[in-house]
């Protein structure tokens, strides 16, 4: 067995209650207080998470741009500097290597965030089909990522007195837009991004200042009820706001159409690897699609229970959990077939629970508030 | 706190048994380590059991554990509470959290442990 790796702030959740599981291979805090407890903080008022384990792939020089456009199926063409989008990385069945987050810092540099559990198969593909002019730096060892959320977000990290000369930039910066700094000395990336459907910052910042960094946001956000938050909220989070996750709906065996993510996948004008996939798949008609489920009790219907229609199994569930906020089971599911009729069952440990088709996100989302 | 007036298993379940009948639950440690429990599933009235039969689940978002009967005898009664508010397990396993009530037809006696011979199987400090 190898041992896990640690990120910079690994120590301090040991530290400070945090109950430490193995997480892509990295010893991360499942929950400190309590995943409810968690969860609430975020949706009420705010919590702090360390992701320092994502991947961080930085694609640089004169090329960097074409480079990154021939391989993702969002426009990277057209990024302007400060901007980021969501997309996915296809191989040439058009099926998701891995889901990214491409940021353009200016016109020769652009940041690529990974899974932590796909990087060597990301910079390794990346690497594989680089178009001349483009230089790739795995980063991620280097870098750590501390994401604030909630809808108290904003007045945590403005009163973080480090970023009391960048207010203006911090209070006008817009969902999905980031902006380059200087903290410490180190320089630093703060975006408007996040994973829990609120309103939420996120800062890659070099690993030898993350602790410091985390430090001083805790004491920053104790007077706004700032929590730490582990990974077992963070995915009842992801969920209730409707967000993939990688092995769950994406994987190599499913295209971004199926995933229910076909708005990343631009096709005008543009030539990516998959592309060519992609337009027959859409020709042909997307048979299977993904769903949302609500249970009608509280029951979990986890990734590979069975979903039934009329004594038919139609789909499978790709994420299942029970939802703080609805206090219900809640699943994404991928049904292979649309439903004759309502209702739906899942099949949960050998016995049907009913679950109705229900829009998604589950709870609505408030990024841009 | 632990209990000195019930017995424990070793796979984390209490009963107190008086009368002939047990109530069942799990312990302070098996409810700490679970976590926030969001479901509990829990056999029919009139079930039989025998003393290590699996019996329900309970469930946090991360987890499925099983829970198994300490003695062998019969369902008479289930927490009606925890269908809406399964968290009273976590926050009073010995009381408000019990899971059911059940006749005690039999009982092995080295299967059901004291308070302290429970702690000891925890490793905790007297």
């Amino acid at each position: 067995m190898t041992e896990l790796r640690r990120t910079p702030l690994t120590a301090w959740h040991e530290q400070h209650g945090g109950r430490m599981v193995d997480f892509a291979g990295y010893l991360m805090p499942v929950q400190y207080e309590g995943v409810m407890a968690e969860h609430r903080a975020v949706r009420q008022a705010c919590g702090i998470f360390d992701i320092s384990h994502m991947a961080e792939i930085a694609l640089l020089g004169a090329g960097a741009r074409a480079a990154l456009d021939r391989l993702v199926t969002n426009n990277i063409a057209t990024l302007a500097p400060g901007r980021a989008v969501y997309t996915a990385l296809c191989n040439e069945r058009g099926t998701v290597l891995d889901d990214l987050i491409v940021y353009c810092l200016d016109d020769a540099r652009f940041l690529v965030v990974a899974n932590a559990s796909n990087r060597n198969k990301v910079v390794a593909w990346m690497r594989d089909h680089l178009a001349p002019g483009a230089q790739l730096e795995d980063d991620s060892d280097a870098t750590a990522l501390i994401a604030v959320q909630g809808p108290r977000s904003l007045a945590v990290m403005g009163a973080w007195p480090r970023l009391r000369e960048h207010l203006a930039q911090l209070r006008e910066l817009a969902y999905y837009r980031a902006f380059t700094l200087t903290l410490d000395g180190a320089g630093c990336l703060l975006s408007r991004t996040g994973y829990t459907g609120e309103r939420g910052y996120e800062l890659y910042a070099p690993a030898a200042k993350a602790l410091l960094f985390w430090e001083e946001l805790v004491a920053a956000g104790r007077a706004q009820a700032l929590a730490p938050v582990g990974l077992g909220a963070r995915d009842t989070l992801r969920l209730e706001a409707g967000y993939c996750l990688y092995g769950h709906e994406l994987d190599e065996e499913t295209t971004p159409f199926e995933a229910g993510i076909g708005w990343v996948v631009k096709l005008e004008g543009r030539a990516f690897i998959g592309r060519d996939a992609l337009v027959r798949h859409q020709q042909q008609g997307v048979a299977a699609r993904t769903i949302g489920l609500l249970l009608q009790e509280r029951a979990i219907a986890r990734q590979g229970a069975v979903v039934h229609c009329g004594g038919e199994p139609i789909g499978r569930v790709t994420s299942g959990t029970f939802s703080p906020t609805l206090q219900r089971g809640i699943a994404l599911a991928r049904l292979e077939r649309d439903p004759a009729a309502a209702p739906l069952s899942v099949d949960v440990r050998g016995k049907l629970h009913q679950a109705e088709i229900t829009a998604v996100p589950f709870v609505p989302t408030r990024v841009k508030d | 706190m632990r209990r000195a007036d019930v017995r424990y298993t070793k796979e984390h379940e209490w009963i107190r048994i008086e009368n002939g009948e047990g109530v069942v639950g799990i312990t302070d440690f098996a409810a700490g380590e679970l976590g926030d429990i969001v479901y509990i599933e829990l056999p029919e009235v009139g079930r039989r059991l025998r003393a290590g039969e699996a019996f329900g689940t309970i469930e946090t978002v991360k987890a499925v554990e099983e829970v198994y009967a300490p003695v062998t005898g019969e369902v008479i009664d289930v927490n009606p509470a925890l269908a809406d508010t399964p968290q009273r397990v976590n926050e009073d396993p010995f009381g408000d959290g019990w899971l059911l009530r059940m006749t005690v037809e039999q009982v092995d006696e080295a299967e059901l442990l004291s308070a302290q011979e429970y702690a000891d199987v925890l490793g905790e400090d007297a």
